[in-house]
């Protein structure tokens, strides 16, 4: 069974799932920055293979990326990571982040190597459904979740296909716009995830902007199965890249926030 | 006046094209597209579209033959003169395209990126002549090196972004455009400078410039009673060409060029070649050639032109490439500005660094042609821009 199954079914636990860029800033520092995230209780993790140009995500993420780049990242750098998380935790889900044209280079053999690795989901948010089919088709044939995203204009037709679509979760972007910090959310975002949560009992997690306790909370009163915290870790990265240990101890406490 | 384009047309064997976008730009791009087929067909639109074209950007542009370069090269070498198009390059005829196409579709903000800065010029001038407030996002290295143009900007009303993320030119400035429209996707139309991109760019910057191509065509039958034997163009993204080229695709005796940038010869690795070089992938919202690592990871370009400076070309231009239809070759920084020089000396016609790169490879190639052949050059832009970036590379 898929391990974010197993964790959307657990009575009245909803999830929170960090998001990391792989390597950022370095391979080592950002194994114990995962390793921080998931020993203060996050329960699962959403991880970001680094790309050149994250068109879809802000400033925050693209320099997180850049910065994993730089340090030496590769697509094979990221495949040995997961491998070593998935060692340290066999339970924990993961999803995976990549842009499209990451997979499209790697070929079909990276869903091979997806399943072998113990990836739970995949997501690719430059691949709308329109364009999606082999790629839904291969995750499925090896048994790796697909996870489609529904956007703020996304018409309720569409959504109800895009969840249907999904396995393991749906990923409900919480606004217009890339990734990166809100300082807080119109109200019609939380009514919207609870009007998609009516459309389905299917697993939907919110992303995009949560940086805060509250909207978390938000989030998951509203009906989300779970909620992704990305940017607003990137920037305590960056904030922070001349003691990393300050990074990790504020994304522990804020987990542990979160959890409580 | 134009050519009839399918949107969500595929191009060729590997079907190049689609549209690869973020969930939120994809009602936004079904919006243009819905719009774009209502206007094609509503004559108000399409009346006003060509009266634009001609009372504001001065269309139709001449073909002139080039006497004296022709007796140089032993060859009849006619130029299409997109650079006496208002705004100095082809630019316009889609700025006015799909501003006009904005204004049907009831937005009320423009954002564009640009390279050289001809289609942020464009887009802002057009925006002054129809009333749409404009926003353009510009690499800081082509800001730097394209300084008069970022101040006509400026003086059409239009807000700059400088962006330096990555390697600060204009595949980053597409990037940061893309974001602003994904964040404001109700108000904002995104005037897209060439035909690349998700569909339905590709096909719908190519409609607005087959302008170039049927003109050309009507005007060479008419100075020399038959077709261009050859066609050069030169390719970014490609919207020039393939605006010309769209007028001969059917005809095969007519054989079809495209120039990219070698770049900086002395340094193989700085180039903008994406059609002879560049291998598949999926970037910018298609699936198209790219230069790229063996990842996937997107690489920065080099050229001393600006507006062809970006690693990616339009979906249909790759198709041309594989099917053997339309050749391409990648001319330097070096043969570019020899050639410059050489047209400003021989015809008194200053072309854009980028148009430079068409007619070298057409003086390349002329050789090879047969001696009654006619070759049809377009001069995609005026060089008036590249001035300082020409006396900083002589060293003058």
């Amino acid at each position: 069974m898929n391990r974010f199954d197993t964790a959307f079914q657990q009575p009245g636990r909803k999830s929170f799932i960090p998001f990391f860029t792989l390597g950022d800033p370095t391979r080592a520092e950002s194994m114990r920055l995962i390793r921080a995230a998931v020993d203060a209780g996050a329960d699962a993790v959403e991880l970001g293979f680094p790309f050149s140009d994250p068109v879809t995500d802000g400033p925050i993420n693209q320099r997180s990326m850049r910065r994993s780049l730089s340090s030496g990242m590769t697509y094979n750098g990221c495949v040995e990571m997961i491998r070593e998380i998935r060692a340290l935790y066999p339970d924990l889900p993961i999803g995976l982040l990549l842009y499209c044209n990451l997979l499209f280079k790697r070929g079909e053999r990276a869903y091979a190597e997806f399943a072998e690795i113990g990836v739970d989901a995949v997501v690719c948010s430059d691949l709308p459904l329109e364009e999606s089919g082999r790629h839904c088709e291969l995750l499925g044939a090896h048994d790796v979740g697909c996870i489609q995203m529904i956007a703020p204009n996304t018409p309720t037709e569409r959504a109800a296909r895009l969840i249907d679509r999904s396995s393991a979760f749906t990923y409900v972007i919480s606004r217009f716009g890339t990734t990166g910090p809100s300082v807080r959310f119109e109200d019609d975002a939380v009514h919207r995830v609870a009007r998609l949560r009516e459309l389905s009992d299917k697993p939907l997690v919110v992303g995009f902007g949560i940086s805060r306790k509250e909207h978390v909370a938000d989030f998951w009163n509203a009906g989300a199965d779970g909620v992704i915290v990305g940017s607003y870790f990137s920037l305590l990265v960056e904030r922070n890249l001349d003691d990393l240990g300050v990074a990790r101890k504020e994304i522990d406490e804020f987990v542990r926030a979160a959890r409580s | 006046m134009f050519t009839q384009v399918d949107l969500r047309t595929r191009f060729g064997e590997r079907g190049y094209g689609g549209l690869y976008s973020s969930e939120s730009l994809v009602a936004v791009l079904e919006e243009v597209e819905t719009a774009f087929l209502k206007a094609r067909a509503d004559d108000a639109f399409m009346d006003k579209f060509r009266d634009v074209l001609r009372s504001f950007a001065g269309r139709a542009t001449p073909v002139m033959y080039a006497e004296r370069l022709s007796e140089r090269y032993g060859r009849r070498i006619f130029l299409k003169r997109e650079d006496l198009l208002h705004g100095g390059a082809h630019k316009t005829n889609s700025t006015i395209g799909q501003l006009l196409l904005a204004k049907y579709m009831g937005k009320t903000r423009i954002i564009a990126e640009t390279g050289a800065g001809q289609h942020g010029v464009a887009t802002a001038m057009t925006g002054a002549k129809l009333g749409l407030p404009v926003e353009v996002y510009m690499g800081a290295v082509d800001i730097e090196r394209q300084q008069t143009n970022v101040k006509r900007m400026e003086l059409f009303g239009a807000q700059v972004h400088p962006v330096t993320n990555g390697g600060a030119t204009l595949k980053d400035a597409i990037n940061e455009a893309m974001r602003d429209w994904i964040t404001n996707v109700g108000s904002t139309y995104h005037c897209f400078g060439t035909a690349a991109g998700p569909y339905p760019y590709p096909s719908m910057v190519k409609f607005f410039q087959s302008v170039i191509g049927n003109e050309s065509r009507a005007q060479m039958v008419e100075m020399t009673g038959a077709m261009p034997s050859a066609v050069f163009a030169c390719i970014g993204g490609g919207s020039n060409a393939i605006g010309m080229f769209s007028a001969f695709e059917d005809d095969p005796d007519v054989l079809l060029f495209g120039a990219e940038p070698a770049g900086a010869s002395e340094d193989p690795d700085r180039h903008a070649a994406t059609l002879t070089r560049g291998t598949p992938g999926v970037f910018h919202g298609m699936h198209s050639l790219f230069l790229q690592n063996s990842e996937g990871q997107i690489t920065n370009t080099h050229s001393i032109a600006a507006g062809l400076d970006y690693p990616g070309v339009g979906p249909e231009l790759a198709a041309m490439q594989d099917s053997g239809r339309a050749t391409f070759e990648a001319v330097s920084d070096e043969e570019t500005v020899n050639v410059f020089a050489e047209l400003s000396e021989l015809e008194g016609i200053i072309p854009a660094f980028e148009s430079a790169h068409a007619l070298a490879l057409a003086l390349r190639k002329a050789d090879e042609l047969d001696p009654e052949a006619t070759i049809l050059v377009c001069v995609s832009g005026r060089g008036d821009k590249d001035l300082e970036e020409y006396w900083n590379y002589r060293g003058i």
